[in-house]
């Protein structure tokens, strides 16, 4: 099975949807000529022209907004936001539009789009070029959050995104386009090449949305985990010996909870992990659910390891970055408890 | 060092506020029939001018003079009188409902009825609004059912949208009338989003936009005068100038541009304002910008200078922000009334007949309104079901949501 780049898994499934449906356009910022400033466009609007695949003004309420408008006449838009911390612009249109134009018409015109963003840390990008806003998204009713961790699920995750025929945010951890990062910013990249997640079939196939996959058994406890976070706790399970369980969330809302409760209730540990910040970050929302429906399951408090409160730093970066040795702190003094 | 004066801060004000005598001499009202009507292909940079003047065609005679008019049959003004007046009695009926508890929230378009009402007549089936809260004359003069307008304003059991919209948030896709928003402007880039899909999709359909003079100045608008002039979209965009925000007058909004239309000629779209008040105007000025449109000439971007004689909704009193008597003011005058006068002065039309139709279409109204109760208003009688608050918020329910109907008890 050829081994791709998250990258050139995403591209792939651009590739594939526009190839299957003409209603598929891409569009955003620097996405046309250029292919991207990730480069995950490249060569689609050579291959389907540029009324499939273009250059958009700097604007990202203008680039939602025109999608949400195609969206409703009928095509399927999938557009890149640069960064995710740019989207802000876009976001009433996101809230106010996208996310409830199906309910507040009562189907009347419905929002079939995707709107991709790389986000996350670990590039040295400072403030403005590494943030997680995924609880900005799960917040609001009627969009659909994804945040694949390797090539072969962002493949097929987008592709379902695309035939999805509601508003679904894709959420790239940038840090893992070329590898599988494991908040070891010291040691060397492992390229994806090298790694069985890196392949990635040919074609046309779907990972569902809404599913959560164990990636790691185990028995000590569960961690809960999606994106960069992902690799990062297979390195701190690895690195402290403890038999942890580990999911990756793949999809934030619809949320996969049955995988969840399956799981502590077999461990009766929970430890949630994301790069974002703490406070009202989805790891919130993980650890009340967790709570509410597997209270007499719990031998310990659930316990949260995450990104500070505070802006993502530029020299701080790896003391803000929840990696190995933090995660793999929290999972001994859990396993203590 | 030069000394220099301190600075100062300008806060635009109205001519006008409560207790003043109503001042609109600096609005400047060129002669009917006096603006040139150029080609559909002109050259944008040829026509700057229109941005600043205002296309008319009724004078005060009543006659349908200059370049403009000629468009339209006695039938279709007669029609045209006939969706004015019935939205003009709709909103009384409706606003008086509101008064009486029968829903929330009420907006009125009294003075405007000429801008959607003869819009509407320049498209074409498949062609799409993206409107604002004020432009109920292009469901009216599309056929869309009183009751059904009704039944949504009241959120009872036969409302299209099952209650899940605010009064007047209409939603028709086979009348061409987008899903209201509520919040302002965002839709004006959805509306060049759509014109784009047609383009690219080699369809004949264009898309209208619709905004208010104070909304102009959301990023919207920007972004949607950038895009449409970008990829030239087949799109009208048009901007109401009521003159008033809520309570903020729209010189707050315009700043020290002269006009709204003024805001399109930076961007290269052909820009015009026209007679918001002369149903002839809007009709001729709407045709010729969906022309260009359609013909794959690209946006047109038209301001109709008009006035809201009545209060923003429901929820304010213009008594308390501007002179009581500055509608009568208005130096554009009523727009049923100057169509009225127009056809009487062609000869298609008479006082009694007039009467006789205001009787007719309040009977029409009011038998709509007996119906649409009959399916309950806001606050009693059969309203949608809880369960369907649930529903219809994605394709296919989530979890999550399934669980909290469940728990809801539906």
């Amino acid at each position: 099975m050829p081994r791709k780049t998250m990258i050139e898994a995403i591209r792939d499934a651009m590739d594939v949807m526009m190839e299957r449906n003409e209603d598929v356009v891409v569009f955003g910022e620097d996405v046309g000529y250029f292919g991207g400033v990730f480069r995950a466009t490249q060569g689609l609007q050579a291959k389907y022209g540029k009324t499939r695949c273009f250059d958009t003004p700097i604007s990202e309420l203008g680039i939602v907004g025109a999608a949400i408008g195609m969206g409703a006449y009928g095509l399927r838009p999938c557009v890149e936001i640069q960064f995710a911390d740019y989207m802000y612009p876009a976001y009433d249109q996101i809230v106010s539009e996208a996310a409830r134009l199906r309910y507040r018409s009562n189907g009347d015109f419905t929002c079939p789009i995707v709107v991709r963003m790389p986000t996350g840390g670990g590039i040295s990008g400072g403030q403005t070029h590494s943030q997680s806003p995924e609880a900005l998204f799960t917040h609001v009713s009627g969009l659909k959050t994804v945040v694949p961790s390797n090539p072969r699920d962002a493949k097929g995750l987008l592709i379902s995104a695309i035939e999805d025929p509601d508003p679904v945010i894709f959420l790239e951890p940038k840090r893992l386009y070329n590898g599988p990062f494991d908040g070891h910013p010291d040691r060397p990249i492992t390229p994806w090449s090298k790694h069985e997640l890196g392949e990635v079939p040919d074609g046309h196939y779907r990972v569902p949305l809404g599913k959560a996959v164990v990636c790691r058994e185990g028995g000590a406890m569960t961690v809960v985990a999606y994106g960069t976070m992902v690799h990062v706790a297979m390195a701190a399970a690895a690195e402290t010996g403890v038999d942890a369980e580990i999911i990756d969330l793949r999809t934030l809302l619809p949320l996969d909870l049955a995988t969840i409760e399956a799981s502590v209730r077999k461990t009766g540990k929970c430890v949630i992990v994301h790069e974002a910040t703490l406070t009202s970050g989805f790891g919130a929302e993980l650890s009340a659910l967790v709570q509410e429906s597997c209270f007499y399951h719990l031998e310990a408090p659930i316990t949260r390891v995450t990104g500070w409160d505070t802006p993502y730093p530029h020299a701080q970066e790896w003391d803000y970055f929840p990696g190995p040795a933090r995660l793999g702190r929290a999972l001994l003094e859990v396993m203590e408890q | 060092m030069a000394e220099h004066a301190v600075l100062t801060l300008h806060i635009p004000e109205p001519a006008v506020r409560p207790g003043g005598l109503p001042d609109f001499s600096s609005v400047r009202i060129p002669e009917a029939g006096s603006v040139p009507r150029p080609n559909i292909d002109a050259d944008p940079s040829s026509i700057r001018d229109l941005a600043f003047s205002i296309i008319r065609v009724l004078n005060r005679e009543g006659e349908a003079v200059g370049p403009w008019a000629g468009l339209l049959s006695d039938e279709e003004l007669l029609e045209g009188l006939r969706h004015m007046m019935t939205l003009r009695t709709f909103d009384a009926r409706m606003l008086m409902a509101q008064r009486q508890g029968k829903t929330s929230f009420y907006m009125q378009h009294m003075g405007e009825e000429a801008v959607s009402c003869a819009f509407r007549k320049a498209l074409q089936p498949g062609d799409m609004n993206f409107p604002t809260y004020r432009q109920a004359g292009l469901l009216i003069a599309d056929g869309y059912p009183l009751v059904d307008m009704m039944c949504q304003i009241y959120s009872n059991e036969k409302d299209p949208l099952k209650g899940r919209q605010l009064s007047v948030l209409y939603s028709s896709k086979k009348h061409g009338f987008f899903s209201l928003s509520g919040n302002l402007a965002t839709q004006y880039i959805q509306a060049v989003g759509w014109a784009m899909a047609s383009a690219i999709k080699n369809d004949t359909k264009i898309a209208v936009g619709w905004i208010g003079d104070g909304s102009t100045a959301e990023s919207d608008f920007h972004a949607a005068l950038v895009f449409a002039s970008t990829y030239k979209a087949p799109v009208v965009l048009n901007i109401v100038n009521n003159q008033w925000a809520i309570s903020t007058f729209q010189g707050i909004a315009r700043g020290g541009s002269g006009t709204f239309a003024a805001r399109g000629l930076g961007f290269g779209i052909p820009s015009l304002r026209v007679d918001g008040n002369d149903y002839l105007a809007v009709h001729a000025v709407a045709k010729w910008a969906i022309e260009r449109a359609r013909g794959n000439l690209g946006p047109t971007l038209i301001e109709h200078v008009t006035y809201r004689v009545g209060a923003h909704s429901t929820s304010d009193d213009p008594a308390a922000y501007r002179p009581k008597t500055e509608s009568d003011a208005w130096p554009l005058g009523d727009p049923v009334i100057r169509l009225k006068n127009h056809l009487i002065q062609r000869g298609a039309w008479s006082e009694e007949r007039h009467k006789q139709a205001e009787a007719e279409i309040l009977d029409t109204v009011i038998a709509a309104q007996k119906e649409a109760e009959s399916h309950g208003t806001l606050h009693s009688g059969a309203r949608p079901s809880v369960r369907d608050m649930f529903e219809g918020l994605y394709a296919e329910m989530p979890p999550h949501l399934r669980r909290q109907r469940q728990q809801a008890g539906v």
